[in-house]
């Protein structure tokens, strides 16, 4: 066992893929020489060399475009976009063929690839730099969408991305790569992508999230634990394919359900999970589900900053309106 | 003249005033001594600009910024040559060329201070808000050269971005279109030589980013960007060009990066002092200084003067950019629609609920 941040643990993954399969190769915007933006490829390149981790120019469509190409030819490119409002010049290549190309070649071709993308907001940076549109990429069928909270989930999911036969976009919880910090296994192990993760049990309430939304929901369960509240947490993991067994029995359990993301509100992912459990658990639901949420506006610059993200207060009064229905 | 004599496949360069600040007579610009002063009061100004953003980012009084230092001759000189009908289209790194096309430095700085009201460009003014996103504003120039066509008002279009930008698939489009359309554009790449990390040679095979131009069917022209008079002088053609009805051109602009990316970045990472050092000794504000000394247009007392003026007015801006009122979190929603729809009123509601019982608690 070995201490990691979120941000070493998908290092520590990445070099040990490298390691293992030689048809593992990264692409990027300064990922080779500076190791990244956010130095997650620190020490790749000069161990893998530049065959394998790839300065790219920059060029979103270019990058993931180039990736479904040594896909199909049998490598397992892990593209990086260095932050996730860059991921849109490749929308076309993700969703016109990433996602598709088992699909329309009736399984002759496929797509085995990793777009990972730090996601959210928070950090106070300039425009473009705090999306979280996961929605679009989870609404998108052919996608795997996984978004890990913790240093194990971050190291065993992108593993299992790696090796999935399906393209997987990989997003990174961005504002708690260095916050948190877990004892890891230091070798190779994998979380099977599309299984939720149970946080802590609890009767009253559940609380849905994923990635850093994950910490502000911990802040809240610790104030509700004072007040004598006991909230049952998911952490999702992976967006799609959603564990909506998980969520159901959850929700089947506790009878009410609150559900939390950081991204716009109208057709965000808590619309999705609010219908799931509508059409499975409806008659176990003592309150209607809520949401909290993100604004349907643009992230806001760093001065307005603090009121776009759901706060503790924000999921604390959600659970309690559930409660007092 | 520039664009027909200097080939871009050949690596030629259009140089002016040389690093010891002499000047290539045959070639010299309609620049009297008082222009050139006056420019170079404007780099100085830029580059105080620059070293306050950076101080006060360090303190916490401004946000991630994107320094120009080097860049001043670039964003002087291609700025001079435009008409206030003339649009600016650029990156995040051409605060100076913003600043000489009208908009104020304390707008400029309230931008960086992560207020949105830092992109309401005064009225009249016409440039575009920063674009971060690389390579994605060149169209918009090319749409705005369009319409200025269309309509016949005699504007040019000119838009800035780097030399990573043009790996960006497009800035390929952008200069096809304009290119197809003849657009009054004018696409003026600064090559600081690098994109972040990643030097310009890992960016593009092709030895010189200005002979891409010619493949979309207009003239590119690689120039000295630390050279005032250069820069000035093949804008000046290529603007005149696009004025009446030439098409469009692609500059490069030959310069260098002295600071780090933005403030975040740390360039020790990929690339040496010495390299630093060479460029620091290119300085554009430099040679100028040694131009107007020799002509006896340059005294420490001026310099001292100068400083002091510029330095006061950036304060100034700073102060004002500071002293504006943070903004309420109505504003989020304000903005998004000409009317916001039920679904936003909603949500302000909800905010300003939940932040006054936050208040209370
Ligand atoms: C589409 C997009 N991809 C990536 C980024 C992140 N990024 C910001 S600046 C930059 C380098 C740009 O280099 P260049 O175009 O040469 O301009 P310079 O910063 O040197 O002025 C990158 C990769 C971005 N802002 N937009």
């Amino acid at each position: 066992m070995a201490t990691r941040t979120l941000l070493e643990a998908i290092r520590e993954a990445l070099h040990l893929e490298l390691g293992a399969d030689e048809r593992v190769i990264l692409l990027g915007e300064d990922i080779g020489r500076e190791g990244g933006v956010f130095r997650v490829t620190e020490g790749l390149q000069a161990c893998y060399g530049r065959a394998r981790v790839m300065d790219a120019p920059i060029a979103e469509a270019g990058i993931v475009g180039m990736a479904v190409g040594m896909a199909i030819a049998g490598l397992r490119p892990v593209p990086e976009i260095q932050f996730m409002g860059f991921l849109y010049p490749a929308f076309d290549q993700i969703i016109s063929h990433v996602a598709r190309m088992r699909n329309r070649s009736r399984g002759r071709f496929t797509c085995p690839l990793v777009v990972r993308v730090p996601y959210g907001g928070g950090i106070h940076p300039p425009e473009h730099h705090s999306e979280s549109t996961e929605a679009m990429l989870v609404h998108t069928p052919g996608l795997q969408v996984v978004v890990p909270a913790t240093p194990y989930d971050a190291k065993g999911l992108l593993i299992s991305a790696i090796r999935s036969p399906d393209p997987v976009i990989f997003l990174e919880p961005k504002r708690i790569y260095r916050a948190v910090r877990q004892d890891i296994p230091e070798e190779c192990y994998t979380v099977p992508i599309g299984e939720a993760r149970l946080v802590r049990e609890g009767t009253d309430v559940t609380v849905i999230a994923w990635g850093s939304m994950m910490h502000t929901v911990l802040q809240a369960a610790e104030s509700l634990d004072a007040s004598g509240i006991s909230p049952e947490i998911l952490d999702l993991r992976t967006l799609s394919p959603m564990d909506v067994p998980a969520i159901i029995a959850s929700v089947e359990k506790t009878g009410r359900a609150v559900v939390v993301h950081e991204a716009a509100r109208t057709a965000g992912l808590g619309a999705e999970i609010v219908a799931q459990i509508n059409e499975k658990a409806l008659l176990s639901l003592e309150a209607p589900v809520e949401r909290v949420s993100g604004f349907d506006t643009v992230f806001p610059l760093p001065q307005l900053e603090k009121y776009y993200l759901p706060t503790p207060e924000m999921i604390e009064a959600a659970v309690h309106r559930v409660l007092a229905f | 003249m520039f664009a027909d004599r200097y080939d871009p496949l050949q690596d030629e360069m259009v140089s002016i005033l040389t690093p010891d600040g002499c000047c290539d007579e045959t070639l010299r610009p309609d620049l009297d001594d008082e222009q050139i002063r006056t420019m170079y009061r404007q780099m100085l100004t830029m580059r105080l600009y620059d070293r306050k953003a950076v101080s006060m980012q360090r303190q916490g009084r401004f946000g991630t910024y994107a320094q120009m230092e080097g860049q001043e001759a670039c964003m002087a000189a291609s700025t001079y040559p435009l008409e206030p009908r003339d649009w600016i289209v650029s990156s995040y790194r051409e605060t100076g060329a913003m600043w000489m096309h009208g908009v104020p430095l304390k707008l400029l700085s309230l931008y960086w201070m992560g207020n949105e009201f830092g992109s309401h460009m005064p009225d009249g003014v016409n440039v575009l808000p920063v674009s971060i996103p690389v390579g994605s504003h060149p169209l918009h120039a090319v749409g705005l050269a369009y319409a200025g066509k269309y309509r016949q008002d005699g504007s040019v279009a000119v838009t800035y971005f780097g030399d990573g930008a043009t790996s960006e698939g497009d800035v390929h489009e952008a200069m096809n279109l304009a290119g197809v359309y003849e657009a009054p554009c004018v696409f003026f790449c600064q090559n600081n030589q690098y994109a972040i990390s990643v030097p310009v040679r890992e960016q593009t095979a092709s030895p010189t980013i200005a002979q891409k131009a010619l493949a979309y069917g207009f003239p590119g022209v690689l120039v000295d960007g630390n050279d005032i008079m250069a820069v000035y002088a093949v804008m000046q053609e290529a603007v005149e060009r696009a004025r009446r009805g030439g098409g469009p051109s692609l500059i490069e602009a030959y310069t260098y990066r002295l600071g780090a990316h933005t403030t975040a970045d740390d360039p020790t990472k990929y690339r040496d002092d010495a390299e630093v050092e060479f460029w620091r000794s290119r300085d554009p504000l430099l040679r100028v200084q040694k131009y107007l000394h020799a002509r006896g247009a340059w005294s420490e007392d001026w310099e001292h003067e100068l400083l002091e003026a510029c330095t006061g007015e950036v304060e100034q801006a700073m102060n004002d950019a500071e002293a504006v009122p943070q903004p309420p979190p109505q504003d989020m929603f304000r903005y998004m629609f000409a009317e916001p729809s039920a679904a936003l009123r909603e949500q302000e509601a909800a905010l300003l609920a939940a932040l006054q019982v936050q208040q209370k608690g």
